[in-house]
């Protein structure tokens, strides 16, 4: 690679504050409280120290289970989204808060409002991470209940989307009295109602909040099938992609999206990458060898190596020695379905088991160092001025416009990020070193919403 | 936590609501600030310091999904509680959240993280909400017996789920690779007519256990503070009682006021915002007049009441006057109690902390 074909891209960061999954280590002393207002508000202050762009949380709408029973394994036990970020706008000034909320499980109404009033009461940092689910099991904690197949998911994810739109575009800019002499406190016809009446809603809304100073919450989105980054393509604005640790995968798939983006009649910088990572920081490079694996272990831990091969194997093998071989004998022949919400749903058994006890026999690997090696999606490790290289090296190269980061610890995980890998990013002139709008949309360099412009 | 010397029967709790520009529908007129001011993020905070400052046990912030009235600008009452929790440190803060078309699951998650933000001081005004069926894309609720057996069956989901993690469920066993203790959390499994929930909970048992539930009226159940009114002062008092035979564990009454200020009488301010301050609005107890009479009609009441809550008819005009000379003189009076920090609203309204229903009745 001779030719730089971004100069002057700078690193994006965003902070994934993920509360549940084993990416997060609960078993070191520094680990803190998972649902303790201090350790959301440490988090969020250490990334706006930083600088970060964006403060982001997933969304629970069921604890996950193995084998019919909660898992257990994990850390689990968070905040509602959009509650937790509207608490947390109170206690910050510039970093955007960006929620993960379904459409499936939620009404356009509803969501629109909570999410306008997380924009204006932060005066215009607020995002939202579009998902679907398709699954019944989460369902049964809702009203609707129900099961969307894959197709009809996107189809209310489309509609809602619309909807929401039109929601935050029903109030013309000076549909409030200017003044508290004049006749009415809402100009009269200032507020459109918006009716729908389509298989998906049947609904006549009538809004009662105005746009914030950036116009919409910026939409996020994480799909990486076909139809999710078509749905990206035409929709959303940053996409969180899985490609956070090798180069060449992460290029093609921003390649892939730049070449939607324009066939979909829209600017190939439109949208801003992000792939989800994690970055350990050692301070010499002959401990990061070292620390990358101490971060690993601690991650997947005996137990919950046991409990990932049981998924696989669909039964439970807590009673195995996790720094033993694979189980002897093959799963039953049948497709995943034993986690509810896990990653692996959905695929075969037996094809899984097979590759797993190849890569065991070839490199002679216990069963939690197989589950190590397969489960981990790395991201960076290495010391603060290799890492600064590599990342401006990815977003000058066009494979991504930064990173959302998932730090393994916290409150304390972003706390070398910040205080050491900035510095170097700033150095090389690829990180700023103030904020220079206010509203998350100018942080991410985006033009105005896609119905505004 | 609350600690059992916090629980005392002679707490008088004085609550405000603090709604849009106070209860009159024109109050908007007489602000303090132009209207489009109202929804920033600046003047919500200054004006619940402003009440916590003043010592209110708790203030209320009213909704609803679609416009009511003639201020059409509104934050959910979620978004507003939870946006001043971290800010402040004794007022209890109670969103209004209508049980009618809303998911109980979303609710009772939401109201668990308002109390882990404000460290215990969530309330939840339990309301109903039937003609927004067009705005949820939901059939109808037309009968009081539904409506009022949707509400029953949202707060029973609620209470269930902030059940659904016992106490001591993250146990962080390093040894044993668990951080849950699997026994220590619970499905709920309910199922009424109109929906089922399945639990457990996402969000942990909340600081206060229970969320502290504000309901309306003198007949409703699951409720743990009933807000209830008359046309006069006795009439108020007689809906106490009714209430407090009904079962509900604190009665308070909720009544307007309209306050003289330095330069102008209550009477003279009512008449500049015209109309009857009673036209189609549903708190029927009314006080217009000086600091010293609002202070002997609380005074009175708190014989009867466990607390009020207030409604100022423009909250820039009264609740200044309320800061300055009401809530002084129920203070200095031993009737009203400044919370402290670091109590819970439950502590301030005299409620105990409540056992889990889940929680196996043994030793452990």
């Amino acid at each position: 690679m001779t030719e730089v074909p971004f100069p002057d891209a700078r690193v994006h960061f965003g902070v994934f504050f993920q509360g549940v999954n084993h990416s997060t280590v609960w078993s070191d002393p520094s680990s803190g409280s998972q649902i303790d207002f201090e350790t959301f508000r440490r988090v969020a202050t250490t990334a706006e120290r930083g600088l970060f762009d964006a403060f982001f949380l997933g969304e629970g709408l069921r604890l996950r289970e193995q084998d019919g029973q909660l898992l257990d394994t994990d850390i689990a036990g968070r905040p509602d989204a959009i509650a937790q970020l509207v608490a947390l706008a109170g206690l910050t000034d510039r970093i955007g808060l960006v929620a993960t909320q379904n459409t499936t499980y939620n009404e356009p109404a509803d969501l629109a409002r909570r999410l306008s009033g997380l924009d204006l009461l932060s005066e215009g940092r607020a995002g939202w991470n579009v998902v679907t689910t398709d699954n019944a099991w989460t369902g049964e904690n809702f009203r609707r209940g129900g099961f969307l197949d894959h197709a009809h998911r996107y189809e209310r994810a489309t509609e809602f989307l619309t909807t929401a739109r039109e929601i935050w575009d029903s109030w013309s800019d000076r549909a409030i009295a200017p003044s508290r002499r004049s006749s009415s406190w809402l100009t009269p016809g200032a507020v459109r109602t918006i009716e729908r009446d389509t298989d998906h809603f049947q609904v006549a809304i009538t809004p009662t909040l105005p746009r914030s100073p950036q116009g919409h919450p910026v939409i996020f989105q994480a799909g990486v099938s076909s139809q999710g980054r078509d749905f990206a393509a035409a929709h959303a604005e940053v996409i969180f992609s899985p490609f956070g640790t090798n180069f060449e995968p992460a290029r093609e798939f921003a390649d892939d999206i730049r070449t939607r983006l324009v066939a979909a009649g829209r600017p190939a910088d439109d949208i801003r990458i992000l792939p989800g990572t994690q970055i350990v920081l050692a301070e010499r490079e002959s401990e990061v060898e070292e620390k990358k694996r101490w971060v690993l272990e601690q991650q997947i831990t005996g137990a919950t190596a046991l409990s990932l091969v049981g998924q696989v194997w669909g039964r439970d093998l807590s009673h195995l020695d996790p720094d033993g071989p694979l189980p002897a004998e093959d799963p039953e022949q049948s497709v995943i379905s034993g986690t509810r919400g896990a990653q692996r749903d959905g695929q075969d058994r037996v094809a899984i088991a097979g590759q797993w006890r190849e890569l065991a026999e070839s490199r002679g690997l216990s069963l939690r160092q197989v589950a190590i090696e397969t489960t981990a999606r790395f991201g960076f490790a290495g010391t603060p001025g290799q890492v600064a290289d590599e990342l401006t090296r990815w977003v000058r190269h066009g494979a991504s416009d930064g990173f959302n980061i998932t730090p393994y610890l916290v409150p304390t995980g972003l706390d070398d990020i910040v205080d050491w890998l900035i510095p170097e990013l700033q150095e090389r002139g690829s990180y700023p070193t103030e904020y220079t709008g206010t509203t998350l949309r100018e942080h991410l360099r985006l033009r105005p919403p896609l119905t505004r412009r | 936590m609350a600690s059992e010397s916090a629980v005392r029967k002679s707490l008088f709790a004085v609550g405000i609501e603090l709604d849009g520009e106070g209860y009159h529908p024109r109050a908007w007129r007489r602000a303090g600030h132009e209207p489009t001011l109202l929804l920033s993020p600046r003047r919500l905070r200054a004006q619940v310091a402003a009440a916590e400052n003043a010592g209110f046990t708790f203030a209320t912030f009213d909704d609803s999904i679609a416009p009511a009235g003639e201020i059409a600008g509104r934050i959910d009452a979620i978004g507003r509680a939870s946006f001043v929790a971290a800010t402040t440190s004794t007022i209890g803060l109670v969103p209004v959240v209508a049980t009618t078309y809303g998911e109980p699951f979303h609710i009772s998650t939401q109201l668990a993280t308002l109390d882990y933000a404000s460290r215990g001081r969530a309330g939840w005004l339990a309301a109903d909400d039937p003609d927004t069926a067009r705005t949820w894309g939901a059939a109808p609720r037309v009968t009081e017996d539904d409506i009022r057996h949707e509400r029953g069956d949202a707060i029973e989901v609620a209470r269930r789920l902030w059940d659904s993690w016992e106490d001591d469920a993250v146990v962080r066993d390093y040894a044993a690779g668990k951080f849950l203790n699997r026994d220590r959390l619970h499905h709920i499994d309910f199922i009424g007519e109109t929906f089922s929930v399945k639990g457990p909970s996402i969000v942990p048992r909340p600081p206060q256990g229970q969320v502290v539930v504000f309901g309306y009226g003198t007949e409703q159940s699951g409720i743990d503070v009933a807000l209830v009114s008359g046309a006069q002062p006795s009439d108020a008092v007689a809906a106490v009682q009714r209430a407090r035979e009904s079962g509900a564990a604190r009665v308070l009454v909720d009544l307007t006021v309209a306050l003289d200020t330095p330069t102008e009488t209550a009477a003279e301010r009512l008449a500049d915002l015209g109309s009857d301050v009673t036209t189609n609005r549903p708190v029927p107890l009314h006080f217009s007049g000086s600091a010293a009479d609002l202070v002997v009609l609380l005074t009175e009441l708190s014989a009867h009441a466990d607390g009020v809550r207030l409604h100022p008819v423009v909250l820039d005009e009264d609740l200044p006057v309320l800061a300055r000379y009401v809530l002084p003189a129920l203070l200095r009076a031993g009737i009203a109690h400044r919370p402290v920090p670091g109590s819970t609203l439950r502590a301030n309204l005299g409620l105990s902390r409540p056992a889990n229903r889940y929680a196996k009745e043994l030793t452990r």
